[in-house]
């Protein structure tokens, strides 16, 4: 199988006034073209701090992470956002979509980094939109759809430049409970129909349990790796 | 893709109206007050120049006297020392293109049942070319006027006006001293002189006919000043020069005598009213940019506060694949959006103000091409310059600290 992530010997440090925190210690992980993991553990227990590193968005202080076969470390700044933008899907709890544009506008904006041409993006985002059932609210604004729907549009922006890997960080955090199990349908869907990697946070066993493989952060180490469904029932 | 950012730019900015509005006004007061402030030096200077050309180019004048007697200094033209064939002299000289013998004296001219109070200049039809007169209306008078003092009169546009109204000047015979002179012919009109006296207000005869029969002199053919006109102005000096050792050898002076005349430079003079007025309106021009320069502080205060507001936007652009350029570009098609269309407008209430000065107030305005270019382009400039420095602080945010930015 393809290794879409491998991480060897990360570890992650951060300044604080009370001087060096070990926040990730010597973690090792492979990820698998079409793995839907799950990352689960208490607050603290640096799974943030792993998603970030994930998402190439913080450094590692030692390490070495691997995205698509790429080396991480070697990457600029601007090499580094290329990457994000090709490679990967953002989908945050907070839905983080850009409250003046509309829906095709935030959809397509992966495009416009992407250097695609304006009617192509339109295209694009429009066919995204209409996947996750959302074609007929293009020209709205983020703060005129309710929070599910929010929630999806900002999965279909990091669905548009046809990404390896979704990560998501406490999708469900902001939604109801009937909301959240459509999207995690839509992830679920995502994951067996299109092939993508996922990788999400949660603190809830019910979300984690839509994923096929669970990694459990405890004190900055894995403290336990492996399929879900087993997990979840000794814990319950 | 340009065209994007400049879309996402102008939604930004409608997305705060008034804050943008506020500090787009600070590059209207800006570039207004640019161009107000040169174009009422712009005309201050094209006014002065217009005076100076109407006093003839090249002009250099010699006057008589300036001598000194056993120790007391007389002034110019304390002494008669002048004459129409120094004039002619001076005329023949390779630099000079024409010399004019010029006295003159006050009289009252009279028409019919209108009368004038005026100067009357005596002199040769040199004068006409010396000081770039034109005829309007009739012909000047000839050499040969000149040589038989002829009583014929060249009359200024002011005494046309005042003496004969709408009646035609040319070929009627006024009074001058109770004699009478026929109108040959009308000056066109020249206007204020640099120090503010009316230059149409003269009447022109023959300078043998002033001698002879209108004013009279002691000594003939004494004239008080002869108005020189140079070939060119790279000759000023030269001629200036030469003139002096002429005159020095026809009036024969000893070595260690001082001149009997003065030799004064107009031309030079005119130079330096006009380098006068052009730093006057470069101080002016300078002091509103000032207030350019504030707008422009104003332009980064808003968009460090924009900057700093939009945080976590830049954290998720940043996190789909947004580079420093593209952060960059962003804000600072912003920052240049507000300097540029603040500056269209200021161009607007400029030129509009300047009008309205021109209409209400005596002062002479003159909305320049160069003015409106040139605050354009530092307007342009303040937009670049600072709007820099918080597209930068924009561009450079890391991209974990600007996600997490509540």
């Amino acid at each position: 199988m393809e290794e879409v992530i491998k991480i060897r010997h990360l570890n992650k440090n951060y300044h604080t006034d009370a001087g060096e925190v070990n926040v990730l210690k010597s973690v090792d992980i492979t990820i698998e073209k079409g793995e839907f993991v799950a990352i689960m553990g208490p607050s603290g227990s640096g799974k943030s701090t792993f998603m970030n590193i994930l998402g190439c968005l913080d450094k590692v202080t030692s390490g070495n992470y691997f995205l698509g076969g790429k080396d991480t470390n070697a990457l600029s700044r601007d090499e580094l956002a290329e990457l994000r933008n090709h490679m990967i899907g953002f989908v945050f709890q907070g839905f983080n979509l850009i409250p003046r544009q509309n829906l095709i506008d935030n959809v397509a904006l992966p495009l416009v980094y992407a250097g695609m041409k304006a009617h192509e993006r339109k295209i694009r985002a429009k066919e995204i939109l209409k996947s996750v059932g959302l074609e007929a609210f293009g020209t709205y604004l983020p703060n005129q759809i309710s929070g599910g729907q929010q929630q999806r549009v900002a999965i279909a922006r990091a669905l548009v430049n046809r990404p390896k890997l979704i990560l998501a960080d406490e999708p469900t955090g902001n939604l109801d409970t009937k909301t959240s199990e459509e999207i995690m349908q839509l992830f679920c869907d995502l994951n067996e129909k299109e092939g993508i990697t996922i990788v999400l946070v949660t603190h809830e066993p019910d979300i984690a349990r839509y994923a096929k493989r669970l990694v459990n952060f405890v004190d900055g180490k894995i403290q336990h790796d492996g399929p879900t469904a087993l997990h979840v029932k000794e814990n319950a | 893709m340009s065209l994007a950012m400049l879309f996402e730019a102008w939604r930004a900015m409608g997305a705060n109206r008034l804050r943008t509005f506020l500090t787009m006004l600070g590059m209207v007061i800006g570039v207004g007050a640019v161009i107000v402030m040169s174009a009422v030096g712009a005309g201050t200077q094209a006014k002065v120049k217009d005076s100076i050309a109407s006093m003839g180019s090249n002009l250099l004048i010699v006057l008589a006297g300036s001598m000194s007697s056993g120790g007391v200094r007389l002034g110019s033209g304390g002494v008669q020392t002048l004459t129409v064939s120094d004039a002619t002299a001076i005329e023949e000289m390779d630099t000079i293109s024409a010399a004019a013998p010029t006295t003159s004296g006050s009289a009252q001219l009279i028409y019919q049942s209108t009368n004038w109070y005026t100067q009357v200049t005596g002199t040769t039809p040199s004068y006409f070319e010396v000081r770039d007169w034109e005829i309007e209306n009739g012909y000047p008078f000839m050499d040969s006027d000149v040589r038989g003092a002829t009583r014929v009169v060249v009359l200024g546009k002011t005494i046309a006006q005042n003496l004969f109204g709408d009646e035609d000047p040319v070929g009627k015979t006024i009074r001058i001293k109770n004699s009478p002179y026929l109108v040959v012919g009308v000056l066109a009109k020249k206007g204020q002189s640099l120090d503010g006296r009316d230059q149409d207000d003269t009447a022109i005869v023959p300078i043998t006919t002033a001698q002879t029969k209108l004013f009279g002199t002691q000594f003939k053919g004494v004239v008080r000043f002869i108005m020189v006109e140079a070939l060119g102005d790279s000759v000023m000096d030269q001629a200036e020069k030469e003139m002096g050792e002429l005159l020095r050898q026809r009036h024969k002076l000893r070595e260690s005598a001082e001149d009997d005349f003065t030799i004064r430079n107009l031309t030079a003079l005119a130079n330096t009213a006009q380098e006068t007025t052009k730093a006057m309106s470069l101080m002016l021009a300078a002091i509103a940019s000032i207030s350019l320069l504030v707008g422009g502080i104003g332009i980064m205060n808003i968009m460090l506060v924009s900057v700093t507001e939009r945080t976590r936007e830049i954290g998720i652009r940043i996190a789909i694949g947004a580079k420093q350029r593209h952060i960059l570009v962003q804000f600072l098609l912003e920052a240049l959006m507000i300097s540029i269309i603040g500056c269209l407008i200021g161009v607007c209430v400029g030129v509009g103000g300047a009008l309205l000065i021109q209409k209400f107030f005596p002062i002479s305005i003159a909305v320049t091409q160069s003015s409106i270019l040139i605050s354009f382009a530092v307007a342009t400039g303040v937009g670049v310059f600072f709007g820099f420095y918080p597209a930068r602080k924009a561009a450079n945010l890391e991209p974990i600290d600007a996600l997490r930015y509540q």
